[in-house]
């Protein structure tokens, strides 16, 4: 029996979305021989899997991950950072310091405080552990400048694009720094506050229109219009 | 039953406010009302108003309760003061303790608790105008707030009671009919997987009123489940139309 559903159309939990030789992708399970899908969500499918996009998800941690926190708890020898996700994630004194860490010489709050934002990477997390953080990389640590968005973690791959086509072209277009967690929140850090705002509306209007398609090409072409329009106000200023 | 009590059913066939024995009360969803919570939902059933949010999943505090291979689902079921006549007690009766145990016992085996172990989420079923099959339409109303949630689910619940008033079975009881009536026998159902995760019966019914009755409120369990599902997806229609473009 062949697909049940058109490609990108809405899907809610539970409906049948095949039936027979087909394997559950993302957000769909298997029942005996169907697949029903287990999130709200549109259908897709390669050969002989079957995908739901989530319209609304959860952050999943991943090793390797790069997530944006803010600090939520300091403990005695690290801190409890909210990740948006079900999980609370830990970040160790040492890891920061990078040496290992003294409670009479160190003063944790000195360091990370509560409510500073931080860039890091999960470097451990399983079924029967938190997710850990470092942040001994370079790019990682706390976040000082910039302007804060916060998305539906399910719309992170689309921001990214094919290899990162996405991302690049926004980058490119704003000359602005983009930090994408994969968490769901994006900070942006730009020369001047015109083009980080220009960043953002563009990062915005993906997310409201995440599931289309050709929208890189959308994107550039609305940052480069914006662009112009900026060009001649300033220039009629000038007059 | 007394015999002082007016007819249920009059002479026509029909109920008390006008319905044919098979018939739903008019039934409105909305789904995502409530901003602050992770998903909700609201339902009105003739003149049933039910509010249901869902928080979470999130760590479980106190920690005991949090169990290390799935994710705990913390159910409450209100009624506000002001949601029957005579004005009720807003602490916690033993009837809502009991409804509370019942409705996260029927939504359980929809959501996938093993995929967030050491989580728990809320539910919150806040009756604000009650009359009759609340804890039907809360199921209802608390299956799309925990789909909205983004929470993974194997299939929505939908519930729906029949019964048995003046020696007819009947579809979806209002207060009247469930009190005065002589049983109630509400079901919560997932339509796709075919099986139902509540089934209760309150009064005397023999066996062959018990099925009928049962297969009743499959019936309108289906009918919800269509609109359940048009609720859902009306939320996102507008995204549907860019996409259209």
């Amino acid at each position: 029996m062949p697909i049940l559903f058109e490609k990108r159309q809405i899907v809610t939990p539970g409906e049948l979305l095949a039936e027979g030789e087909y394997t559950a992708g993302e957000n769909s399970y298997l029942e005996g021989n169907k697949i029903y899908a287990s999130r709200i969500g549109l259908v897709n499918w390669d050969h002989k899997r079957v995908n739901v996009v989530a319209l609304k998800g959860l952050y999943n941690p991943k090793i390797g991950d790069i997530v944006v926190g803010t600090v939520k708890e300091i403990g005695f020898s690290g801190w409890s950072i909210d990740i948006r996700s079900p999980y609370v994630a830990n970040l160790r004194a040492a890891d920061v310091l990078s040496r290992s860490f003294k409670p009479q010489n160190d003063e944790l709050s000195q360091v990370l405080g509560i409510g500073d934002l931080i860039v890091a990477k999960i470097s451990s997390y399983d079924r029967a552990h938190d997710p850990q953080l470092t942040v001994g990389e370079p790019g990682l640590g706390k976040v000082t400048r910039g302007q804060l968005m916060m998305v539906t973690p399910t719309k992170i791959p689309r921001m990214i694009g094919r290899k990162g086509s996405m991302v690049s072209t926004i980058k490119q277009e704003t000359g602005c720094q983009i930090i994408l967690g994969l968490n769901g929140i994006i900070i942006v850090t730009g020369k001047n506050p015109e083009n980080e705002q220009l960043a953002m509306k563009a990062i915005q209007r993906i997310e409201d229109e995440a599931h289309t398609s050709g929208l890189t090409d959308r994107i550039t072409q609305m940052l480069r219009e914006e662009k112009a329009k900026r060009e001649v106000s300033k220039n009629e200023e000038e007059k | 039953m007394k015999k002082k009590n007016k007819k249920l059913i009059d002479k026509k066939g029909l109920r008390m406010d006008g319905r044919k024995p098979d018939e739903l009360r008019s039934v409105k969803l909305e789904v995502g009302i409530l901003p602050n919570a992770d998903g909700s939902a609201y339902i009105e059933m003739g003149k049933n108003k039910i509010l249901a949010a869902v928080y979470g999943p999130k760590e479980m505090h106190p920690k005991h309760l949090a169990r290390s291979d799935r994710m705990v689902l913390r159910c409450r079921y209100h009624m506000a003061p002001f949601s029957v006549q005579e004005r009720k007690s807003p602490a916690p009766s033993r009837r809502e303790v009991e409804i509370s145990k019942v409705i996260r016992d029927s939504l359980v085996p929809a959501i996938f608790v093993e995929n967030y172990p050491r989580t728990g989420i809320d539910l919150f079923i806040e009756v604000l105008q009650a009359d009759g099959g609340t804890r039907c339409a809360g199921i209802t109303a608390a299956a799309l707030a925990i789909a909205e949630a983004g929470i993974p689910m194997r299939d929505l619940v939908v519930a729906c009671a029949a019964g048995k008033v003046d020696e007819t079975i009947v579809l979806d009881l209002m207060d009247t009919e469930d009190k005065v009536g002589s049983a109630d026998v509400p079901v919560a159902l997932m339509p796709n997987l075919n099986a139902i995760t509540l089934l209760q019966m309150d009064g005397i019914l023999n066996p062959d009123e018990f099925e009928e009755a049962l297969n009743l409120a499959l019936k309108g369990c289906k009918k919800i489940y269509e609109m359940q599902r048009e609720a859902l997806k009306t939320k996102y229609v507008n995204l549907k139309e860019v996409e259209e473009q």
